[in-house]
Order: structure tokens, then sequence, then C-alpha cells
């Protein structure tokens, strides 16, 4: 029965996104389009809740486990209140002419395209599988980077075409490396890309190849992840094109890619004899935070700050993920859900304040608490939960990353918060001329549009009071299985 | 598996080699077309020498989209692209020629040596190929760092893909989905670029891509 009901949810998952996609595409008015986005977007997330308590079989091509289980989750949540926002959102730049109603059919389209093949590359139990999804999310992003058309969107995009391509060809070298390894034990053939049967006898796999094959992968999926060196694409992606992408991908994309650098990192801890990909992942982890924590002190562009705090984020669960261990596990895996809880919720935020000022500079963005009240305390509270103050989410992960570094690399740690001291201080110092200061402009925006966000955020800052018993069971097995 | 197979499927993979080399000191957009052309060409024959060799024919289909999608049909539509653009003209680099050789001819020294010690167990012609298909896909890296052109960066983009799928080829018995994957994402990523040839020249009246680069990024 719970195998039926599983099965049913996967294909939900998958079916719903692909066939909305051409559904939508064949829809003309937005008015239609707009709401169906939505509806879709909330079949999609009732199939990922479902899988929670109901598993399918695992299949060569397919799996569901317990770890991408919360990736599904969060993601479909995500998806769900920024499809919410983007209804908004659009019906505004439809009526000053920043976009045509032809590029809204053809946006909504690519948003579940989107969708789709994210959900495909957690899903996936083949790495070539995987591979394939990512570059599909990549490509249906990189044309909604560039909808706008201005010059510089498509700057941004052509960008993040080329580094994200450059990324995914080193991701597909450093697939087929593994391939190679796995086939002197599992023979040639299909098996031998099923991330279920790698993982189990990766102990036997040459431990050269797969040294080689983390580098390659490390450094492809990394592209994707943002992390420093290789993210110039990020904050022009995020800034160029529309703000409901942007927040779909610093909530969702990012941690796409992250979960395939760690379903190899998986693969890696089997084999003992492998140089362990741990202090690699810290390395650029710390990097990646320091440098964003730096770069946000001087950015003109609100949304580009948030895009570096976006890397600076991705940098800490890097870390996390790479110290590796119970604890560390937990502190990255609840880091990434408050994150893209967060970050999103920012980014829906920003957004009216683009839409109602008229700008994406921040020197020309006074007072919001003044001029719209509602949105401009939540912007605040929501800053402050994102720079990791309690008694938010973000806060309590971060503690626990913090205080577990310090029993095991004291060293570490100390970086560790002083990259977190320069982020924080820098979201700090730019906040406070966004939120105060004399103002006599007014804005009215009806309040129900905001709800999106304020459920973001009191679901991070309800994660910072009490998280319950089942989360904290279900995260610290995952932490288990990550190793 | 005779010398003559190893050999012969050596001396195609050791041709793409040679024909990167070609592609980057390419000075004129319609040569640098043609000899992406030859290319896809070399490429095909390589997978169609697997396909034989490994008696895997699912690996004939392939080597078939090589020759007719990279080979050929690309071909012509980025010329027709050229010609209505009118940048047939000299392709301006980052970097000038001499150096760049050089820094290929290191590249292809690092690719052999990073590759045969790791691969000691896979078989002695796995381990070439790998090497030359390593050394195939920097050397397309190397031309999209060195060309301003959005053209010459794609070709160089897709030298390198071509690099990839002679991996893929390279390791026996590989699924199939990975071959039609790179083929079909080439599809799509040509479909974008298209658009965004079109756009880029909608906007600059050029394809150069120093046009673009104005945000300082703050």
């Amino acid at each position: 029965m719970s195998v039926s009901v599983g099965t049913a949810a996967l294909t939900g998952l998958l079916g719903i996104p692909s066939l909305g996609a051409l559904l939508l595409v064949a829809i003309p008015s937005y008015r239609v389009a707009a709401p169906l986005n939505v509806i879709l977007c909330a079949l999609t997330l009732v199939s990922a809740g479902s899988l929670y308590s109901h598993r399918p079989e695992p299949s060569l091509y397919l799996l569901v486990d317990d770890v991408n289980t919360v990736f599904l989750i969060v993601g479909a949540l995500v998806g769900f209140t920024t499809s919410v926002f983007s209804a908004g959102y659009i019906a505004h730049e439809l009526q000053t002419r920043r976009l045509r109603s032809r590029d809204l059919r053809f946006y909504h389209a690519m948003y579940q395209l989107l969708m789709f093949a994210m959900n495909l590359a957690l899903v996936s139990n083949n790495i070539g599988l995987m591979w394939v999804a990512i570059e599909l999310a990549t490509l249906t992003t990189v044309v909604m980077v560039g909808i706008y058309r201005t010059s510089a969107a498509l700057e941004a995009a052509w960008k993040y075409f080329i580094l994200g391509s450059v990324g995914i060809a080193l991701a597909l070298f450093g697939t087929i490396l593994v391939y190679l390894a796995a086939e002197e034990r599992l023979g040639q053939g299909i098996k031998a890309m099923a991330w279920d049967h790698l993982a189990a006898s990766s102990a036997g796999f040459d431990p050269a190849l797969l040294n080689l094959s983390f580098v390659f992968l490390l450094l492809g999926y990394g592209t994707k992840v943002g992390l420093v060196p290789v993210h110039a694409w990020l904050p022009d992606a995020h800034a160029e094109g529309p703000t409901p992408i942007s927040a779909v991908l610093s909530g969702l994309l990012l941690n796409v890619a992250l979960f395939a650098l760690l379903r190899f990192k998986m693969i890696m801890t089997g084999n003992s004899a492998v140089i362990s990909p741990g202090p690699m992942m810290v390395t650029m982890g710390l990097v990646s935070l320091v440098f964003a924590g730096l770069m946000i002190y001087r950015r003109r562009d609100i949304k580009r700050m948030f895009a570096y705090s976006s890397i600076e984020h991705m940098g800490i669960i890097t870390l996390a993920f790479g110290l590796g261990g119970p604890l560390a596990n937990f502190a990255g895996l609840l880091q990434m859900v408050m994150h893209s809880l967060m970050k999103s919720g920012i980014f829906f935020g920003v957004g009216y304040v683009c839409q109602l000022e008229g700008t994406q500079q921040i020197a020309d963005i006074r007072g919001l608490t003044h001029s719209q009240p509602l949105l401009g305390w939540l912007l605040v509270a929501s800053v402050v939960a994102i720079a990791g103050l309690p008694p938010f989410g973000v806060f309590t992960s971060e503690f626990l990353l913090v205080t577990s570094t310090f029993a095991r690399a004291p060293w570490l740690a100390i970086l560790l918060v002083v990259g977190l001291m320069i982020a924080f201080s820098a979201l700090m110092v730019r906040l406070h001329g966004l939120a105060f200061g004399a103002t006599d402009k007014h804005h009215s925006l009806a309040a129900f549009r905001l709800a999106p966000m304020a459920l973001h955020l009191s679901l991070v800052a309800i994660a910072g009071v009490y998280l319950p018993g089942a989360v904290v069971a279900w995260f610290r097995h995952v932490a288990s299985l990550l190793g | 598996m005779s010398p003559l197979d190893s050999d012969i499927a050596h001396l195609l993979a050791g041709s793409m080699v040679l024909v990167s080399f070609l592609l980057l000191y390419q000075d004129r957009m319609f040569a640098l077309l043609n000899f992406f052309a030859i290319h896809a060409c070399v490429l095909a024959c390589s997978v169609g020498w697997q396909a034989y060799m490994q008696r895997a024919p699912h690996l004939f289909i392939t080597a078939l989209i090589a020759l007719l999608f990279k080979g050929v049909i690309i071909p012509v539509a980025l010329h027709r692209i050229v010609v209505r653009l009118g940048i047939h003209r000299t392709i301006e680099n980052v970097v000038s020629i001499g150096p760049t050789m050089l820094f290929g001819i290191a590249l292809v020294g690092l690719s052999i040596v990073v590759m045969l010690p790791v691969t000691q167990s896979a078989g002695a012609f796995v381990r070439e190929d790998l090497a030359f298909a390593l050394s195939v896909v920097l050397l397309g890296f190397l031309m999209m760092v060195t060309r301003r052109n959005a053209v010459s960066q794609v070709i160089g983009f897709m030298s390198l893909e071509n690099g990839l799928v002679l991996a893929a080829t390279g390791a026996r018995g590989m699924p199939l989905v990975v071959e039609i994957s790179v083929g079909f994402s080439v599809l799509i990523a040509f479909f974008v670029v298209g658009i965004f040839l079109f756009r880029i020249r909608e906007r600059f009246d050029t394809v150069d891509l120093q046009a673009l680069d104005m945000s300082r990024g703050e």
C-alpha cells in the first residue's frame, strides 16, 4: 500500500511539472497561467510531502531515500511560495511594461520545466541522469535570467551560460571517471552508474580514479553551488533576472548542485584508500564565506548584495558538510533548510522593494520602515535572521556548527567566526541605510502580498525557538547517513 | 584487440588533439568553422571505430549524431549567421597566438601526466584514450578563454563537448543515456546560444563580447 502511494507520489513529482510546462506553453493569458502555475506547484508540494511517509521501490534510474526527501520537500515548498509571490510580481512587471505577455507564457512554462529538472536531479539514482537534469535546470534558468533583454541581463545570462556550461562539462568528465572506477567491480552497463550500487561497493574501486574524479566533480558542481573561485556567474544572474528567479536560484538550485556533490562525497567516504574529500570542501567553503562577506560591503545593488550573502551561506554549508560527523552534518542540513527559506523570503521582500522604489540601487532606497512599515519591518527581521542573530533558526545552525568546529579544530573555528562576523556586520551596515532614515515617500502594498514572506520568516523563527522532535530525529538520521 | 586496432584508435584520438590545436590559431571566422566541422568528423570516425572495436552498435548512433549534427548542420548554420551578421572579419584574441600555442602544449602535457598514472589498472587503451580526451577538453577551455567573440567561444565549447564524447565512448560499455544526452544538450545549448546571438546583435550591432563587458559587478 505504502509503496504504491509512493510510486504515485513520485510520478506526480515528475509528471505534474513536466505536463504543466506543456500545458502552460499553450495558455496565452497570464491571468489563467499564473494561478495555474500556483496550483501545479501546490500539487507538486503534496506529492513531495507524501514521499516523507511513503517510499516507492528504488529502481536503477530513480531512488527516494531519507537524504533526498529533505531536499525535495524544502524545494517543493519554496517552489510553491515563490509561485504565489511570482503571480503578484509579474502583474506589476506587465503594468510597467518591463515584460510582455508573450514573455510570460514562456516564463511560466520555463518555471515548471525548472521544477521538473530539479526534482529529477534529486530523485535520480543514475549519476548520468542526474547530470542531464542539472544541465536542463541550468539551461532553463539561463533563459529566464535573460528574459528582460536589457544589456545587463544579456551579459548576466551569457556569463551564466558560459560558466555554467564549463562547470557542467567538468562534472561530466568526473562522472565518466566514476563510471570507469566502478566498471571494474560492477561490470559494464547501467549498474555501474546506479548511485546505490556505487555507494554500496565503492570500497573496492580504484582510489586514484576516484580522487581524480572528485576534483572534477567538486569544481564542476561547485560552479553551480557558487563556491569561490568559480562563483562569478552567481551575483549577475541574481541581480539581472526577475526576482522570483533570484529566489528560486538561491533557495533551490544551489541546493540541488550541493546535493549532487554530497552524493559523490558519500561514494568517496565508502572507500578508505581515497584522500578525504572533507578538507577540500572545508577550504572552498571557508574561502567562499570570507570572500563573500567582504564583497557584501562594497555592493551598490540590493539584489547583488543578497546574492553574495547566498555565496556566503553556501560556503558555510559546504564547510559544515566537509567537516562531516553527525553534529556538523546536522548543522549543515539545518543551515541549508533555513537558508533556503530565509533567502527566498528576503528576495520576495526585495522584489517588492525594487518595484515600489523603482530602483535596485541601495543608495536610492531609504527609510523603508516609514514608507511601507509592514514590508520594511519584515525585511529587517528577515535580514536579522539571515545574519544569524537569535531567536531565528539560522542562529541555531550556526551556533551548532561553531561549537562542533571548536571541539574538533579550534583554528578553523576562529576563521569561521571571523568570516561570520564580517558578513554579519556588512549586512547590518547596509540594512541600516535601507530600513531607517528620513523619507517622505509612502508606498501602498496589499498586506496579503507579503504572506509568502511572512510564512518563511515565521517558519525560520519557529525553528529557532522549537524544533519538533520528529524533525530532529529525521535530520539526525540523514546526518548519520551523510557520513 | 589486435595492435593494429588500437593503433588506429590512437591515430584518430590523436588527430582530434591535432585539430584542436588547429582550431586554436585560426584567425578567420570561416576557417574556424571549417576546422570545427573537421573536428566533428574526426570525432565521428573515432566513435565509429570504437563502436566497431567494442562490438557496440549503439555507438554508431553517437557517431552519426556527431557527423550529421556537429559536422554538418551546426557549421552550416553558424556560417549563415556569420554571413548575415557580417562578422567574418578577423577574430580578436585576448592572448596572441604564440603564447596560446605554448600554453596548449603545456595543457596536453598536463593531461598526460595526470591521466596515465591514475588509470594504471584500466588497460592500456582506455588510459591513452582518456589522456587524449582530457587534452581536447582542456584545449577547448583554452579556446574559450582566449577568444573574445561569441561565435568562437561557442565553437570552443562545442570542441570541449567533443572531447567529452570521446571520453564517454572510450569508457567501455557506458550506457547510451549519456551519449544521447550529450548530443541533446548541445542541441539545446546551441538553441539558446542562437537566440542570444540574435539578441546581442539587436542590442549592440556586434557579437564582440567586449561590448557586453561593462558592469563592474557592484
